[in-house]
């Protein structure tokens, strides 16, 4: 914790506690933690997605009370826990409408990440270990999405294992070893099983150090000026943000209620209520929602690459260099503004690339054939653009808008430009600087 | 400031939300589905039992000949929100039973014991046949797929169980599909032991006749190519084909209603309990959400007006 401690310990036993193991001391500065008082609701999903996790996390243990993973029984099993497990219909929806829930909580969260400039210096490695966590989710919503054992199940699971057959010399290896032999088969399932049960806590223990590493340098703010007067630009966490976060959750799940109870089925793919099927090909293919992006970029790399890099592999690259790129976005954006409210044009270049992955999800479901194709490849090619030249040059050739001195001046102007013309600033997408 | 928020949430969310939905569109062409009112649907929807139970006989007496419903027992049919859910029992039961628990339901106990289920092996070994319990599942009409394939042309009867779910628009696309056996339109020739659908999802363009294809086998430029496809089930129902002691019209249309009904009921048995629950969560959520507003509006003008 990089602030100075407040506790004092009040009783006899909370001083002999705090000179063994100040757990009290702990909990005390976690939420007493000094926090710009100028976060807007983009900054409350991080709240959202720790409760998503652990929704993900009870009611996956329950499911696992219930869940045979067999290939014979593992459908048998999800239709016990849908029609005779007590609560287990909505167990088993929660977790898998909690998925589509926690992917929507986290691409808003990384989305805010990217307009406010949050993986900037200091704050790299809470960018590079969020990226660490989007991963392992990934992961995890794949390998749990294939324990229905449903047609798409098996099929989705068909289709992304191969793809490691075209890496390069080791490719078939390691599709033996995902699978356990040379096909999905039973072993896949247990396997998957076993790792799906796993890397949740593996996200868990991310999620501390994520949380940790954001403890030191503390929150960016929207306006991306760093705290200077910690009584005048901050406040601590508890109960200011407790109570804010606190009324974005309620809201968060109420969304989720909708899905959860009203159409829990929506996000999912019908053929999932097949049962597996080795022998019966689905007429599409398609991956949850939340892949649709990548499973686009994916299937954009219909080309040889350089002529050495056949398509499948290249399509392989693509996709996984779309998330190893954000490891090293903190080092090709150079400007030294972070909020992009002061960057008119990386502004423009940002909101761009939000409703370019939006298409790239439509993509995703659209049939492998032109003219998506030729889109695919135009929008692939705008996502990496973004990464690897917009911003590197925005960062030499922008002037950015002149920055407020700091935190509690910007609140301040805001308040007073407000009371000056009250409907004006609703309109408005962005706050003016406070000079 | 969340009024902007909301704003750019919704900016952004709807599209995504439109994805999920448009990256489920079929490839074949079909008629775009009937869609009569269910009485399940909407937020308040809820079963409507005499349907279920005239579904059920529908299921029985047509479908059961060739599909299973293997996930669903007897007992299911008397669960809450079930076909023969009973809250008090009819006359002529012992006093003191319970006939809400689907075990003591005497249309349970008498449906079940109307089939045979195997059993065993016994002391001495071997399978015997006996009648079945509520505890028992709906037996298959075919001991294995081999046999269900050789005894329809090589096609497999998928089970209903799930249906309703396992397709787009389940209850309409069944509906549909009911009403969608007609004469197929002149350009196309449907193979013999194969039956015209305007709903099913094939591709009629394997179908067309030779003239309205050219050298290479594709459609001339302006074919229209036909909706639906053929499959191997022949018509099931027709009018008068199930005899309703309610008086309810044997029509194709009722008994496809029904059925409908019926399977969404086999395929999502707990879809009652699940609204109601829903609603009192969303009371729960809305109180909520005003008493923490407010906090949060109390807590937070101190901050803002102290500075």
């Amino acid at each position: 914790m990089s602030h100075e401690s407040t506790y004092v310990p009040n009783s006899g036993f909370e001083r002999w506690l705090d000179k063994r193991l100040p757990l009290i001391r702990f909990g005390d500065d976690f939420m007493g933690f000094p926090t710009p008082k100028n976060l807007n609701y983009w900054y409350t999903f991080g709240g959202i997605l720790t409760l998503c996790l652990m929704i993900q996390i009870i009611t996956g243990v329950i499911l696992a009370m219930h869940y045979t993973a067999h290939e014979d029984y593992a459908f048998w099993s999800v239709e016990h826990i849908m029609r005779d497990v007590n609560f287990g219909h909505i167990i088993r929806y929660a977790h898998a409408n909690g998925a589509s829930m926690f992917f929507i909580a986290v691409y808003l969260h990384m989305f805010r990440g990217l307009y406010y400039g949050s993986y900037k210096e200091p704050r790299e490695i809470i960018w590079i270990l969020g990226v660490v966590i989007f991963l392992l989710m990934m992961g995890t919503a794949f390998m749990g999405y294939v324990l229905p054992w449903g047609q798409m199940s098996f099929w989705g699971a068909t289709v992304i294992t191969s793809l490691f057959g075209a890496i390069p010399v080791v490719g078939d290896s390691i599709k033996t070893l995902l699978w356990g032999g040379y096909s999905v088969d039973n072993p896949t399932l247990n396997r998957f099983y076993a790792l799906h049960y796993l890397l949740p806590f593996l996200i868990a223990g991310v999620v501390v150090l994520h949380i940790w590493a954001l403890h030191v340098p503390g929150n960016t703010n929207p306006t991306g000026v760093e705290i200077k007067n910690v009584k005048k630009d901050t406040v601590p966490f508890h109960p200011y943000y407790t109570v804010k976060d606190g009324f974005a959750v309620v809201l968060f799940l109420m969304l989720f209620a909708a899905f959860l109870f009203f159409m829990p089925n929506s996000l999912g793919h019908p053929d999932n209520y097949i049962e597996a099927n080795p022998l019966v090909t689905p007429a599409h293919i398609v991956p949850e929602w939340y892949f649709l992006p990548f499973y686009a970029m994916l299937r954009a790399i219909t080309f040889d690459i350089l002529w050495v890099i056949p398509a499948k592999l290249g399509g392989v690259l693509v996709m996984f260099g779309s998330i190893a790129i954000l490891f090293v976005l903190p080092w090709l954006d150079r400007s030294k503004v972070r909020s992009m409210r002061y960057r008119p044009w990386a502004k423009m270049w940002f909101f761009i690339f939000v409703v370019n992955a939006v298409f790239l999800g439509w993509l995703g479901g659209m049939p492998a054939e032109q003219p998506y194709i030729l889109l695919a490849q135009i929008a692939t090619l705008y996502y990496f653009a973004y990464f690897l030249v917009i911003l590197p040059i925005l960062s030499i050739v922008e002037t950015p808008k002149p920055l407020p001195k700091s935190i509690s001046e910007d609140v301040l102007a805001k308040k007073k430009a407000k009371k000056k013309k009250p409907a004006a600033d609703v309109s408005g997408g962005v706050a003016q600087p406070a000079e | 400031m969340m009024k902007k928020f909301l704003k750019t949430l919704t900016a952004v969310a709807l599209p995504v939300m439109m994805i999920g939905s448009m990256a489920h569109a079929a490839g074949g062409e079909t008629k775009p589905l009937k869609h009569p009112h269910f009485a399940f649907e909407g937020v308040t929807g809820s079963y409507d039992q005499d349907a279920l139970q005239r579904g059920f006989q529908v299921y029985r007496e047509v479908c059961a000949a060739c599909h299973s419903l293997n996930y669903v027992a007897f007992r299911h049919l008397g669960d809450p929100g079930g076909p023969y859910a009973m809250d008090e029992c009819p006359v002529g039961v012992p006093e003191g039973t319970d006939c809400s628990n689907p075990n003591n339901n005497p249309i349970i106990k008498a449906l079940a014991a109307e089939y045979m289920i195997e059993d065993g092996p016994d002391d001495a070994g071997d399978m015997f046949m006996r009648p079945g319990l509520p505890s028992d599942y709906f037996p298959s009409p075919f001991a294995n797929p081999q046999q269900a394939m050789a005894a329809n042309g090589g096609a497999m009867p998928p089970d209903m169980s799930l249906i309703a779910k396992a397709r787009h628009h389940g209850p309409q696309y069944i509906y549909s599909l009911m009403l969608g056996y007609e004469e197929p339109p002149a350009s196309i020739t449907v193979a013999p032991g194969t039956h015209y659908n305007v709903y099913y999802p094939g591709d009629t363009t394997s179908l067309l006749n030779e003239e309205y294809l050219d050298e290479e086998g594709h459609p001339l430029d302006g074919v229209e190519i036909p909706y639906g496809g053929a499959f191997k089930m022949a018509a099931p129902l027709r009018d008068g084909a199930v005899t309703y002691a309610d008086g309810s019209d044997e029509t194709v249309e009722q008994y496809a209603y029904d059925v409908a009904s019926f399977l969404m009921w086999a395929a999502e048995p707990k879809m009652e309990q699940r609204k109601q629950m829903g609603m009192v969560v969303f009371v729960y959520l809305f109180i909520l959400a005003i008493i923490v507003y407010l906090s949060y509006k109390q807590l937070w003008k101190n901050v803002k007006d102290t500075d």
